[in-house]
């Protein structure tokens, strides 16, 4: 709590202002004019990045041509039956649907929706599963059975998440949602759109080898957390 | 600590941090020498511990952040910290620049006005927590916060962080991937939160704007630009054309994409 008096001096002291001391402008209201005179006071604190910014190679966006065959994962938990206690990753002998390997052959690329399940051929993650992955499209009931691990449930404003994954042969092959929050409807309307959202996200980032993605992900509370405790679970 | 004769960062390990602050996750990706040392650590504590502050400032959501306050007259703008003063000013001169579409005090339920400079905290937050990433030597980072994201690579001749972009119209999908290197890169849409930008001048949701991503130096204006641009809606294009050093990607509703501007 920082229920603060209003006479109370003000207390964001980060230093790293460029003038030295805080200076105020005594003001009635939210003018124009003061506005401005507060810009050209602070605007250094915008500026303090790189002159300018270095883009590799020459076209800046590259549309991705993705085919749109409609994406295996689900937000729904299915493939894996009862989610799995906090904290204690659980081998299933049934693979998951989308982490059976396919084809480790076929050139899959952004979109296609078993990719990671089969070839790690362009993934920056989970790449010690290389030799394995390669053998398992022809045999893959000899190889490593899928392990599923479970993150902790993170608290969100808008309630509860958690986020399953299955990894066989060192990567991840299925990501699901065992929980999320969908305490009124207006939430649920909210997250039936975003969380199917980033599973789909995760697969894709590691089959192009995204290193961030950028979008209006606002409603992503726990997803990214929950993930990261299951993937450190996994060890990846 | 001196000069280490050591592998480029680009060349050492990833390593990847995620904290919720604001309502939103907050990612790194970080390689290199300080990539998961004590001083790396150290900037990382240090970028969520300034992304706090600001959230305990900016607030619309606390009823005892100092914006809340302010907005209810309880304070006036002088009583309040100094960077309440530079984001609001951030906001004014957004306002006037985009032809008033963009502005930080929205008309309320009652038809009052209401103090919410959201379209401006964001991005300056990650901006100015950025500070303690870059000073570390031989690191390079992308820092990410709800899908505005700013990145650094030291060696001009490393790879690039790939960067992909969301398709607003299915959200499962990666509609455009971008190679950065040390630049700053924000994305408005209504994808995740569903309505929620509004043209300031008419109080209306843009209907034919689907997401704008801009890429350019600073964050702060990266996300401004996005917001107002949205704002805009059928002038977002144009008017990110008239943005010199930045570059945009708006995504129209009926699904056809624009590109303005080049960081070449």
């Amino acid at each position: 709590m920082n229920d603060h008096d209003a006479n109370e001096p003000p207390r964001m002291a980060i230093p790293h202002r460029d003038g030295g001391s805080p200076r105020r402008i005594v003001i009635a209201g939210m003018s124009t004019i003061t506005a401005v005179v507060l810009l050209f006071g602070y605007h250094t604190s915008t500026q303090t990045s790189s002159a300018s910014p270095t883009v590799a190679a020459a076209p800046a966006i590259t549309a991705t041509s993705t085919p749109t065959g409609s994406p295996a994962p689900t937000g729904s938990p299915a493939t894996t039956g009862s989610p799995t206690t906090t904290g204690s990753p659980t081998t299933t002998g049934s693979p998951t649907t989308t982490g059976s390997p396919t084809t480790t052959g076929s050139s899959d690329t952004i979109g296609s929706s078993d990719t990671t399940g089969s070839s790690d051929t362009t993934s920056s993650a989970g790449t010690t599963g290389n030799s394995a992955a390669a053998t398992s499209a022809t045999a893959p009931s000899t190889v490593t059975s899928p392990a599923t691990f479970t993150g902790a449930a993170a608290s969100t404003r808008y309630g509860p998440v958690q986020v399953q994954i299955t990894v066989a042969n060192g990567t991840v092959t299925a990501v699901d949602v065992v929980e999320y929050p969908t305490s009124n409807g207006r939430d649920q309307q909210i997250n039936a759109r975003a969380v199917p959202t980033l599973v789909q996200e995760t697969l894709q980032a590691q089959s192009a080898g995204i290193d961030m993605v950028s979008g209006a992900t606002y409603t992503s509370d726990g997803y990214l957390q929950s993930l990261q405790s299951a993937l450190d679970q996994a060890g990846l | 600590m001196g000069p280490v004769a050591g592998p480029p960062p680009h060349a050492q390990p990833l390593v990847r941090r995620v904290e919720q602050v604001m309502g939103f996750p907050v990612s790194l990706a970080i390689r290199g020498r300080h990539a998961d040392d004590p001083p790396g650590r150290r900037a990382w504590a240090e970028v969520m511990a300034s992304l706090r502050e600001v959230d305990e400032v900016f607030s619309t959501y606390r009823r005892d952040s100092w914006i809340a306050r302010l907005d209810r007259g309880e304070v006036d703008l002088a009583g309040c910290p100094v960077e309440v003063g530079e984001v609001l000013a951030l906001g004014e001169r957004a306002r006037t620049e985009s032809g008033g579409a963009f502005d930080v005090r929205r008309t309320r339920g009652e038809g009052t006005l209401g103090l919410d400079p959201s379209g401006v905290v964001k991005g300056w937050a990650l901006e100015r927590a950025a500070g303690p990433l870059r000073d570390l030597e031989d690191t390079d980072f992308c820092l990410s916060g709800g899908g505005d994201l700013l990145c650094r690579t030291l060696d001009p001749d490393g790879p690039p962080w790939r960067i992909g972009i969301e398709d607003p119209h299915d959200p499962q999908r990666l509609l455009a991937t971008v190679p950065l290197q040390t630049a700053a890169m924000a994305t408005s849409g209504t994808a995740h939160r569903g309505q929620h930008i509004v043209d300031a001048r008419t109080g209306q949701v843009p209907v034919v704007v689907a997401q704008v991503t801009v890429i350019g130096p600073s964050l702060t204006w990266a996300d401004i630009d996005a917001t107002a641009a949205y704002a805009l809606g059928p002038d977002a294009a144009a008017w990110l054309q008239t943005r010199t050093g930045r570059a945009g990607f708006v995504v129209w509703q009926d699904g056809t994409t624009a590109t303005t501007g080049s960081l070449a």
